[in-house]
Parts: C-alpha cells; sequence; structure tokens
C-alpha cells in the first residue's frame, strides 16, 4: 500500500460522505444538532482539494495533510477528532514510501488512541468509539490470524457495523446526544455511523490497490 | 431571492454562504465598532489591539445572534470567531483573533461548554501558547438542564456567555490584569444558572428542516440552543405554570442567599416577541422575590437565540457589588449599549 491507498481512500470516503449526508444529518437531528452530515461534506472535500493538489508526498504526510484539513475546515466535534486521528495515524508511518498489512493497524490504532484520548470517550458511550475500536481490534486479530488484509479489512467493516447498531439502545454519556439523556436511546450515533463509512470506503480502496 | 422549502422560508442567496454574508453585514451596519476579517472569518474590535488591556474572545456555532459578534465593541468583546450555523468555529479562527486582539497583557477565551467548542478552542489555546501569548480559558457551564455527571458531557453554556462577557469585559475596560479577568468570568460562571424552554423547533439553513417536530400543545423543557430537543416534553400551559418550573428549577440549583441581589435575565429564542418576554418578566420577577431574592438588575430581550425558534430562557446571576458596578459600566457593541 502507499500514497495512491490513502489517496483513494479519501476520495471514497468524500463521495460516500456526499452520498449519505442527508442520513446522517438525519441520524444527528434526532439525537444532536443536525450538521454531522454537512460538516463531514465540507470537511472531505476540502481534503480531496488538498489531496488532489499534492501529488509527491508519502502516504503518512497526506494522512497528516488530510487531518489537518479536516481540523481547519470541519468545526464541531467532529473536525479535531477525525483530524488528531488522521494526524496521528500519519504520523506512524513517517517518510516511508509504502507500508505492510500490520502496519496499518498501527496507523488506525494510533487514530483510535487520540479519538479515545481529545474525545475522553470509551466503548457504550454512544459515540465514534463504539465502530472504530472494534474494527481496529477485528483487524488486528483477522491479520494475525493470518487472513489475507482484504478478508481482515471486510471482516473490520462488519465490526465497524456492528459497532454502530450497538449504539442505537445505548444512552449517550459523551457529545451532544448526552444531553438528551434517556431520550438518546433508540437511535443510532451519527458517528459512529461516519465511522462505519470511513472503515468501508478504506476496505474499498485497499481493494482497489491489490 | 430567497429560499423556500416545505419547512422553510428564509431570506438567502446561497444557504451556504449565510454565515459569511451575515457577518459582511454586521460590519457595514458598525464600521464604527467592529470590523469584519473575511480571511480569517473573525470580527474584530474596531480599534483592537489595545495596548496593554487584556482582550476577551469567544465564538462558536452561528445561530445565536447576536452572540457572539454582535458582543464586540467597548466593554465587552475584543473579537468574536463565529463557526457555521450551530457548529463550532476552527482553531485557526481562534488563533486568528487571539493575535489580532492581543495587546500584551493577555486574552481571556470564553467557551461554551459544547464538545466541538471546548476542543477546538483547547487546540486554538495550545497554538497561541506556541506563539508565545498568554491565554486562560474559561469554560461556560450554567444549564441546570443538564445533570452534570459523568454520564453527559457536562451542563450546556447558555445564557451565562452574554452576562460573562457583559461583565468581565467591563473589568478588562477598567484596567484589570489577566488572572482577575479570568477570576470574573469563573465567578459569573458559578454564580448563574440558566433553564430553557422551546415552543417550536428552528429550522437550520443548510438543511432546511425543522431539527425537531413537536405535536401541537406541546412544549421541550431544558432545552440548549441548538434546536436539540429538551429533557422532556411537557403540555403547553399557562405562562406563570412555565415560569414556575423555570424559577424552581434554577433557584433550587443556584441556592441563593437569603435577600440576594440577583440579575434576571430573560432571553428570547429568536422567535418570541419582547410583548411575551415582557409577560414573562413580570412572572419572573414576581417569583423570584416570593423566592426570598431581589431582582436588582435586569436583562429582557433576545441576546443568545437559537434561529427563529419560539422559547425562552431564564439566566440567574447573584450579585454582589463588585459584579453589579461591571454591570452598569459602560457598554457600546453592536447589541448591546447603555452609558456609552
Amino acid at each position: 500500500m502507499d500514497a495512491a491507498t490513502i489517496a483513494t481512500w479519501m476520495h471514497g470516503i468524500d463521495v460516500v460522505m456526499r452520498e449519505e449526508k442527508d442520513h446522517l444529518v438525519q441520524l444527528d437531528a434526532a439525537i444532536g444538532d443536525g450538521d454531522h452530515g454537512t460538516n463531514m461534506t465540507r470537511g472531505f472535500e476540502a481534503v480531496v482539494q488538498a489531496l488532489d493538489a499534492d501529488s509527491s508526498s508519502p502516504p503518512g504526510k497526506l494522512l497528516i495533510l488530510a487531518g489537518r484539513t479536516l481540523v481547519g475546515t470541519v468545526g464541531g466535534a467532529s473536525g479535531p477528532l477525525w483530524g488528531s486521528a488522521l494526524r496521528s495515524g500519519g504520523r506512524v508511518l513517517g517518510d516511508q514510501p509504502t507500508f505492510e498489512d500490520m502496519q496499518l493497524v498501527e496507523v488506525l490504532a494510533a487514530a483510535l488512541a487520540s479519538v479515545k484520548d481529545l474525545g475522553t470517550a470509551s466503548v457504550g458511550d454512544k459515540t465514534m468509539v463504539d465502530a472504530l475500536e472494534p474494527a481496529v481490534e477485528t483487524l488486528r486479530a483477522r491479520l494475525s490470524g493470518g487472513a489475507s488484509v482484504a478478508d481482515a479489512l471486510g471482516d473490520a467493516g462488519d465490526a465497524a457495523e456492528a459497532g454502530m447498531r450497538s449504539t442505537i439502545p445505548l444512552q449517550a454519556r459523551k457529545g451532544r446526544a448526552s444531553y438528551l439523556g434517556e431520550r438518546s436511546i433508540g437511535h443510532q450515533d451519527p458517528g459512529a455511523t461516519s465511522t462505519a463509512l470511513i472503515i468501508r470506503a478504506l476496505q474499498r480502496a485497499v481493494a482497489q490497490a491489490s | 431571492m430567497a429560499v423556500e422549502t416545505t419547512h422553510m422560508r428564509k431570506f438567502l442567496n446561497e444557504p451556504a454562504k449565510v454565515v459569511k454574508e451575515s457577518l459582511a453585514g454586521l460590519a457595514a451596519a458598525h464600521p464604527d465598532l467592529v470590523r469584519y476579517d473575511a480571511a480569517a472569518q473573525i470580527i474584530v474590535r474596531r480599534d483592537a489591539p489595545r495596548k496593554g488591556k487584556v482582550a476577551l474572545i469567544s465564538g462558536g456555532g452561528s445561530g445565536h445572534e447576536p452572540l457572539h459578534g454582535g458582543f464586540v465593541g467597548l466593554g465587552m468583546l475584543d473579537a468574536a470567531c463565529p463557526g457555521e450555523v450551530f457548529t463550532s468555529p476552527v482553531p485557526a479562527q481562534m488563533l486568528a483573533a487571539t493575535k489580532a486582539v492581543d495587546g500584551g497583557a493577555g486574552v481571556v477565551h470564553i467557551v461554551k461548554n459544547y464538545t466541538g467548542d471546548v476542543l477546538n478552542f483547547k487546540l486554538a489555546a495550545e497554538d497561541a501558547a506556541d506563539e508565545g501569548i498568554k491565554v486562560t480559558s474559561v469554560v461556560i457551564d450554567d444549564d441546570v438542564a443538564v445533570q452534570d455527571s459523568l454520564y453527559t458531557a457536562g451542563r450546556r453554556g447558555v445564557g451565562a456567555t452574554v452576562l460573562a462577557e457583559k461583565i468581565a469585559g467591563a473589568a478588562a475596560e477598567g484596567g484589570a490584569d489577566l488572572a482577575k479577568v479570568t477570576d470574573i468570568v469563573k465567578r459569573v460562571n458559578d454564580r448563574a444558572r440558566s433553564f430553557g424552554v422551546a415552543l417550536s423547533s428552528c429550522v437550520p439553513p443548510a438543511s432546511g428542516k425543522p431539527i425537531f417536530d413537536l405535536p401541537e400543545g406541546q412544549i421541550e423543557l431544558g432545552i440548549g440552543i441548538h434546536g436539540e430537543p429538551g429533557r422532556k416534553r411537557a403540555t403547553l400551559g399557562h405562562a406563570a405554570e412555565i415560569v414556575d418550573v423555570m424559577v424552581e428549577a434554577v433557584i433550587s440549583d443556584l441556592k441563593p442567599r437569603s435577600g440576594a441581589k440577583v440579575l434576571a435575565f430573560v432571553n428570547g429564542m429568536g422567535g418570541t416577541p419582547l410583548l411575551e418576554l415582557y409577560l414573562l418578566y413580570g412572572e419572573v420577577d414576581k417569583k423570584l422575590r416570593a423566592a426570598g431574592v431581589e431582582p436588582a438588575r435586569n436583562l429582557v430581550g433576545s441576546y443568545i437565540t437559537s434561529l427563529e425558534m419560539a422559547g425562552a430562557s431564564l439566566t440567574v446571576l447573584e450579585l454582589d457589588e463588585e459584579l453589579s458596578k461591571l454591570w452598569d459600566a459602560p457598554v457600546h457593541t453592536p447589541a448591546l449599549r447603555w452609558g456609552a
């Protein structure tokens, strides 16, 4: 995997965020303030523009550029959270021109660690962590067990979606949905939903690269 | 051309440009008070930076006008950082504002307690510190409708924000140092409590749809300022009954000294006329006196809004002599002016 994999991933996220924008807005309107789809779309449009203007950077640097762009354009909570996540992930790769399967795990693990640190959220709080953490753990376990990266990412995407659905019966304990108390129960978390979309986009980008 | 959907009839050119175009209009209306830096998307006091004066900045999502841009000027804020509608601004805006207003005495960031605002201001404060600017941050969290516990993101920052900006702004104008101004913001936050009620939802321009549906005859109790639903629904009763709920929620949490002087702030959410706000104030005044406190100061009007939401919030601030004096001090901003 290389810089093109990252660029394809980011382009894929941009496309899927636009497709799912209204759905994310609806989910967020139910338990937040209805801007998640708009914010993620604005952010990844800017990421794609920034990456298209950069044809020479290695994959780690592209992730850092994407993260910086999200911090600079999204606002809300998802800007700093995904921005820090991609920057932390990018730092794992340094200047290397290509990266191996297990390093992809380390990129995502660093991203997860920075989200949990900045957002002080854990699994079960009804946040993006509910989708991201099982995805990272599944990817690590399947690759360690000898699965191909394509299969492992497929399972990671399933785990992210299962985590996303697991947020429905939860009462939110972080973020704006927590203000609703018990009224947040019964709704799927928009941040976990966009996270599952981002993992699926990674799966497609890696499949395209191999 | 205005923009109309099934749910929305608003004066817009392009929905995506509503914030920028509104800020340009604010600056065009008040060139004596503020300037608009379009590249950084910040509203800055015209005469900033003022050498030796502690500067105050605040910011947050748009849709709460006149908060915060309408409070930039003499005796209040030095700059405001407006984000997209209901979305916190980005760190680059706060950094640009901090640099634009720093007169060497330090900058206070007044941050409403929302996850996005807190995270983006945190990143900006770190960047400012890297550039050698002294920054303190105070998070405002006065909304008693949110249980402050491990199970929420903490209480929201609502009406106390306006009071803190006015009172601390007066302290800074009077020459107080960074520690003192910071302390004043904290004191206002510590001694203020708020509770809001919605009679309707509101429609963000980008989505064109109301954030929630409120069936006929129902109201939302315990709302914030982003059109988010409240903690529960109730049947719409008389104004006096609704005020009972608001005063009880605020006073039982604030627990003011018996006989305390308080500032009572009856705030409209954007779609409720002054006719009703003064009616509410009359009820609030009576009930506060019955509860054993004296409404010695007040503010009535729509100052921290939620687009066109119909509704109101009550903020009660327990005063002392110093806070009263700072409240009375001159202020001259687009949205608040007396004594100057």
